[in-house]
């Protein structure tokens, strides 16, 4: 297995920096929840010029929709879904100071300029782990939008949360390094 | 004429809504630990080492694999001497897939209205495929589908002089396109001939298809075995962090079509491509 970084939240710059393309990383403490109908809801608050759930700067985003927690679970299920359809709002994000999305599967290049712009990661979680991922989740609380269900906005506290960088800093792109190397067409 | 009650086709329903959730298929773990060997990348193993052990995990605990508990299909095959007693087919199926999420802690996934997106909050409707066929069973197969494979599949109207080449590059561009989207390795159903909507119940159907098992029509298999080595030389490998395991199998269904087309639907499957079976069978009515 490849060699493994620690990092804890908050991601700072000075953090984020350390980070390049291909890292196999633990993550540890305070994450949020959002995907589709949280960022919407978010970007429209901010159009508004309405506070966002949480304070975005130096956090980090975990595009999740779980599934119900059984008695004695903290969270059901929660692997990481498709960060493509929050192309359209992760940029508004970034700029007001978010520096890690984790999620899976390719982002649309005005999301990677925003990256390089205002300094963020795009972490990969294992796509459909999400049995194996709902045990690095020490706790977890709905802070917003509740409405939404299992796409409400939730704080999450991880303990040894499996990532990997598939976007740095520099816009350094896994899904294009990695395909590359084994393609053979 | 045979008869069975709506509530065993509830009951059956409900479990293997459940079952399917939290189990995985030994074939697709078979293919997981295939894919450990031939990988040579430390992060393509690594991803496969986790996907075998998230199984056992969503296995040993009962909880599900994945929390995209997908969109529950259906493919129902109705004997046509089976009379269904106590309430129609159509509501217990539904009423099924209500009790299997609430009861199974599966994810609500389905909005009523694709517009409006308001959440029904139990996950049905399901999308059913009925059969009619000879005798008196009632076979159910239940295949939740997942959003992040499902909305990278395709369709396209190709040309008849496209030919069969025509037909495998449109595979292997699709395949191409999505990536690490659809959580690769994956199952690529394709579907070609038949109508348009022919065509792509077909993709979706042979998903059901046990990894490692070919058409049994040689010319077919050979064209399956091909489109799997094209589609793993595009180098997309597990979740797309790069490997020679972009798919587990390839599978295609075909059928008869008009002289003026060539219809060609792919449906991928992701990793955790679920389906569970069960055979129900009919009771005399005095029994």
């Amino acid at each position: 297995m490849s060699e493994i970084i620690r990092i804890e939240t908050p991601l700072t710059q000075e953090k984020l920096k350390g980070l390049k393309v291909g890292d196999n990383v633990l993550i540890d403490g305070v994450i949020y929840t959002g995907r589709d109908a949280a960022h919407k809801k978010m970007v429209e608050a901010l159009d508004r010029g309405e506070d966002l759930p949480f304070v975005m700067k130096d956090q980090i985003i975990y595009f999740v929709g779980p599934t119900p927690a059984k008695e004695g679970q903290v969270i059901g299920s929660a692997g990481p879904t498709t960060s493509g359809r929050m192309d359209a709002y992760s940029p508004k994000l970034i700029a007001r100071g978010l520096t890690g999305m984790i999620g899976k599967g390719l982002r649309s290049p005005d999301v990677i300029e925003a990256m390089k712009k205002h300094g963020a990661i795009y972490f990969g979680a294992i796509g459909g782990a999400g049995a194996l991922i709902a045990k690095r989740i020490v706790s977890a609380e709905v802070i917003a939008y509740p409405e939404l269900g299992p796409e409400a906005v939730r704080r999450l506290v991880v303990k040894d949360f499996p990532a990997i960088v598939i976007i740095d800093h520099e816009g350094k792109n896994l899904y294009e390094i990695g395909k590359a190397q084994y393609r053979r067409v | 004429m045979k008869e069975i009650l709506v509530e065993e086709i509830i009951s059956a329903v409900e479990n293997l809504c459940v079952e399917a959730n939290y189990n995985l298929g030994s074939d697709i773990m078979a293919g997981f630990h295939q894919a450990l060997k031939d990988e040579r990348s430390l992060l393509a193993q690594e991803v496969l080492a986790r996907l075998i052990e998230n199984a056992e995990i969503a296995h040993e605990e009962r909880v599900p694999m994945c929390q995209d508990t997908g969109m529950a299909v259906l493919f129902v095959s109705i004997g046509q001497d089976l009379h269904v007693v106590g309430g129609g087919l159509t509501e217990a199926i539904n009423e099924g897939v209500r009790r299997g999420y609430d009861k199974g802690y599966l994810r609500k996934s389905v909005v009523k209205d694709p517009f409006e997106r308001v959440n029904t909050g139990d996950n049905t409707p399901a999308v059913i495929h009925y059969d009619i066929v000879p005798g008196d069973a009632l076979h159910l197969v239940v295949a939740p589908k997942g959003f992040g494979s499902e909305n990278m599949g395709g369709l396209k109207m190709c040309k008849p002089s496209e030919g069969l080449e025509g037909a495998m590059q449109f595979v292997v561009d699709t395949v191409d396109q999505a990536g690490g989207n659809p959580c690769p390795p994956i199952i690529v159903g394709v579907g070609v001939g038949g109508t348009m909507e022919k065509a792509t119940f077909l993709a979706k159907k042979s998903l059901l298809r046990e990894v490692g098992k070919h058409n049994p029509e040689v010319r077919l298999a050979k064209i399956e075995e091909e489109l799997l080595d094209r589609v793993n030389r595009l180098g997309i490998g597990p979740q797309g962090f790069g490997g020679v395991t972009t798919a587990l199998a390839v599978n295609l269904e075909v059928y008869p079509t008009h002289i003026a087309g060539m219809p060609v639907a792919v449906n991928i499957g992701c990793h955790a491509t679920r389906h569970k079976e069960i055979t129900l069978r009919g009771r005399d009515k005095n029994e």
